[in-house]
Parts: structure tokens; sequence; C-alpha cells
């Protein structure tokens, strides 16, 4: 069943004139896909993220989350529920002075008992591996902790869908792979539908389901084998593709034989020396 | 710079003032402030300092901490004693500085009016150290509730001290890091007279303020998609619970109110 679905989704900026920031907008996702959105910088994969919740709504055309729409302001507040978001800078999404006070903070909004809010701070902390920093100060843990904190303030809403903007952009290389492999495992774990917004093509090779945005439209949609062989496509947009895709062209165009769609390295070299 | 920013500093601890709850404490502390006020003799102003040495001891803070924390104010204090010292007229003459007169009267008031300076910071000390930051904005959130009928926002103030306590540290790194940044592109802010370092601040501020504005942006966004709607209908992970004792100790900070003010030491 879908959980999000836009159609003729199109939304304009006030005070941008007619530029359309995301136009014609056609996209169902299913409930426990792992989408990764890519694109250039302006693409619009940011106002997609927060049409998905409501922080923006539609100029034209509609957006349906889990069946709700969200041009209805009476149903803002349910679909910020189902779809819980997690931002960029870490430093600016996290409310309260110790860990399990700002995992608490979205339970908190909803209105549930303290036992309740109990049960679901301890079980999202758990989720994210951050139970031991329970009462430490939250602004001294490092940025992929600070990550995991505010993946677990929303996981503790109980959402249906997990919307990440470009949560791993400020992130050492380690900090963004605790990041990715909280998000895989609540995917795959949780059944989770996740959308995660990135720049970073590994990332994306992750997820079950790539899209690329560029000038407000979707112009590739598709698995991340079949995505990452438009080279050509791509790199006009100003994208790269993961080095090993990147490497397998050029073996290829070398004489190579190898198939198109190797991505990883495991692959590769199986492929190599088999 | 901003290291010496102490206001909401606050010092864990198990002790049975760390304990109590923080409305009862709250109460307790306008109490005392209220007999600091109704103190007329020098006698009742030993007798509070022995009570409040003795809520010092029971509370376990550090005494060479707590009494260092209060060396900023005693410039405050030796400012107001030098004041009464020369423009309180009245009682006998006991010093002449050519035109200028010290009278027993200034010394008398101003001796005064510096303990009452100090009992009240001891006071309010005492409440901030054993009192987590977040545990004290939902005391007060508490104990404002009856004011929303007039209008007053409580929960709004109380988000409001909970977020700058919050973003305290985030922001100290930060003009850290801007200053760093100034001072690699040659800006200076050491030398010259007052005016001049007053004047260099201006490269530090501009940006923290950019940065500040935009970080309330996100996170503004960020409380909203998180369902944050105000404090209607908002629930809290940690209730606050009030027991005997609490009552207790508002009991006993009330009768010590009454008593010195009846008693009129």
């Amino acid at each position: 069943m879908a959980i999000i679905s836009a159609t003729g989704l199109g939304y304009q900026y006030e005070g941008y004139g007619e530029v359309w920031a995301l136009k014609d907008i056609n996209l169902s996702i299913n409930e426990g896909e792992f989408v990764a959105v890519l694109g250039p910088n302006g693409s619009g994969k940011s106002t997609l993220a927060k049409q998905i919740n409501a922080l923006l709504t539609p100029t034209e055309g509609e957006m349906l989350l889990d069946g709700l729409s969200t041009a209805d302001p009476l149903n803002h507040w349910r679909i910020r529920q189902r779809a819980g978001m997690v931002f960029q800078n870490p430093d600016n999404q996290i409310v309260a002075t110790t860990v399990e006070e700002d995992v608490a903070f979205g339970p908190e909004n909803l209105g549930f008992p303290a036992a309740e809010i109990r049960k679901r701070v301890d079980g999202a902390l758990s989720l994210v591996g951050m139970s031991a920093y329970k009462l430490h100060a939250s602004h001294l843990l490092s940025g992929g902790q600070k990550q995991r904190v505010a993946i677990a303030g929303v996981i503790a809403m109980r959402p249906l869908c997990l919307v990440l903007d470009e949560p791993t952009a400020l992130l050492d290389p380690r900090g963004r792979r605790e990041v990715m492999e909280i998000i895989s495992r609540l995917n795959r774990m949780e059944a989770i539908t996740v959308i995660h917004i990135t720049h970073f093509m590994e990332e994306a090779l992750a997820a079950s389901r790539v899209l690329v945005l560029d000038q407000g439209r979707i112009v590739l949609d598709g698995n991340p084998r079949q995505v990452f062989q438009q080279h050509c496509e791509l790199r006009a947009l100003g994208l790269d593709v993961p080095a090993v895709a990147e490497l397998v062209l050029e073996l290829r165009a070398a004489g190579q034989d190898l198939p198109p769609d190797v991505m990883t390295v495991d692959e590769l070299v199986a492929k190599l020396c088999s | 710079m901003f290291k010496s920013i102490t206001i909401g500093q606050f010092l864990p601890g198990e002790s049975l003032l760390h304990r109590l709850d923080p409305r009862a404490k709250f109460i307790a502390l306008i109490l005392f402030i209220g007999t600091v006020f109704v103190v007329q003799t020098f006698f009742g102003y030993l007798l509070l300092g022995i009570v409040l040495f003795g809520l010092l001891i029971v509370s376990q803070l550090p005494l060479r901490y707590f009494f260092r924390g209060l060396r900023p104010v005693f410039y405050i204090t030796l400012f107001t004693l030098i004041v009464h010292f020369f423009m309180t007229k009245g009682g006998e003459i006991i010093l002449r500085f050519g035109p200028l007169t010290v009278e027993s009267d200034g010394v008398y008031l101003g001796t005064f009016m510096a303990l009452r300076i100090i009992f009240l910071v001891i006071c309010t000390s005492i409440l901030t150290l054993t009192t987590s930051p977040i545990a004290l904005a939902d005391g007060l959130e508490y104990l404002m509730r009856p004011l929303t009928k007039i209008g007053v926002p409580s929960h709004e103030i109380a988000m409001m001290m909970t977020i700058a306590l919050r973003f305290i540290p985030t922001l100290m790194e930060e003009s850290e890091k801007i200053t760093k940044a100034q001072l690699a592109r040659g800006a200076d802010f050491e030398s010259g007279n007052i005016f001049r370092r007053a004047k260099s601040m201006v490269p530090l501020l501009v940006p923290l303020f950019v940065s500040v504005f935009r970080r309330a942006d996100d996170l503004a966004i960020a409380m909203e998609a998180r369902c944050y709607r105000g404090g209607k209908g908002r629930t809290r992970l940690r209730e606050l619970l009030a027991t005997p004792l609490d009552y207790f100790a508002v009991l006993l900070s009330a009768l010590f109110l009454i008593a010195v003010a009846w008693s009129q030491v």
C-alpha cells in the first residue's frame, strides 16, 4: 500500500516569482521502502521532504500521507506524527539539555502519560544504541551521536516513515557510518519507510530505490543499479556515480568483460577473480 | 570571555536540598527574600546568617566554590558601601576628607544595605546551585500557571528559559570559533581603550547574531516537525511530585519569616 502519494504536485515559494521549486511530481512510495533522493543544490530535495510532513503544503496538485491530505491544516499534527523528520544540523534540532529530555519532547507534545513517555524514550534510545547516554548533556555529544539522538526523538513518536534531510552532511566519516547503520537497521528490523536525502552516492546504494531530482522534477527513478548506470545523465546534472561504478565504467571501456551493474567493492572483487 | 557567566549554574548532588521539589524551593526562596527585607537589626542578620550557613552545610555544596562565585557581587556591594559612606548624612562625623565627610548614619545604613545584597545573593545561589535548570523552569511554569488567566504566557516563558539554557554552551562554542576566525583575519580584540575595544567586538557580534537567527529558524521548524504546538495538551516525562518534606520545608521558611517579622530583630 502506498504510504506517500503525490499527484501533479507543484510548489512555488512566496516572493520568488514564477519559479517552481517542485513541478509535476507524481510519486508513490510503498510501506517499507528505503528511498534515497539525490539531486544538485536547489533541485527541490528539501522542499519535497517538507511537503511530505506538511511543513509546506502544495501550491497545486495533492500530497497524501497515509491517506491524509497535507492541504488540510486539521491533518497536520497527525501527519507529522506519522512522518518524522530529521534535519541536517544536529545542533539546531535538539531542544533539551539532556538526551532523554530531548527524546521525550515529541511524545510530550502528543500528550502521552508519563509512564508511556518513559517506555517510548527508553525503547527509542536502545534502538539507536544511545541508552548509556540517557542522562548526558546533549551538547557534549559528537555529531553522529547527536543525529542518533535526533533520530530517537522521532522514533519515540512511533512514525510510519522517517524523512531525513541530509542528516549526514555535517558529520565526519565515522558519524556518517553510525547514522547510516541505524537508518538501515530501522528500515529492515522495524519496517519503517525511509526517505533519505543525501549528497553521498555511496549512501544511496543502501537504498532500495533512488530518485533523482533536477529543477523541481523527478528525472530518474529506479533501483540503485538502474539509476547508477545512467552515467551520462548523472554527470550532466553535476552528480557523481559511486566510485566502484565509475571504475567498472572505465574497465569496460578498456575492454574488460564486466556486467554494467556492479556497484560494490565485494561484487567487483568477486567478478574480477572468478 | 563568556566563561564568567555563571547564571543557572548547577552542581548535581544527592543532598536533601537537591531532592526537594523545585516548587517548594522556589516558594522558600521567596519567603527567605521576604525575611531578608524584614530584618531590622544586625542581630537579625546574624540569625539569618546562621540559618543560611546551616542550609549550606545541608546542601553539601563545596564552600570555597560557593564563596568564590560570590566575588563579582562583592564589588557591587563595595560600591554601595562607599556611596553610602559619603552620601548619607546624619549622626556624628567620623572622618573628614576635605569637603567630604563620613557620618555615622551613612556607615550604619551602608553596612546594612551591603549585608542585604549579600544575603539576597546567597539565598538565590543556594537555589540555583542545587536545582537543575530544567527542574527550575518546570517549577516556575507550574507556579505561574494561575497567572495565565490574566494573560501571562507561563508555558512560553518556561520554554524560552529551557531553550536559552540549552543554547548557552552552543553559542559559547560558536563565539569562540568566530573569535578565532576574526583573529586569523587580523582582528584585534585586545589593544586600545575601552571604546576601541567595544568597537572591535562588532565583527564578533554581527556574525554571532546572524547565526543565532538562523539557528532559531531551524529550531522552530524542527520543533514544529515534532508536533510542538504550545503548552496545551502537553505532558511531561518527569512529573513534579510534592512530598510531605516539601510542605514541611515551605512551612519552616514561612514560620521563620513570621518569627523574624514578629520579633523585629
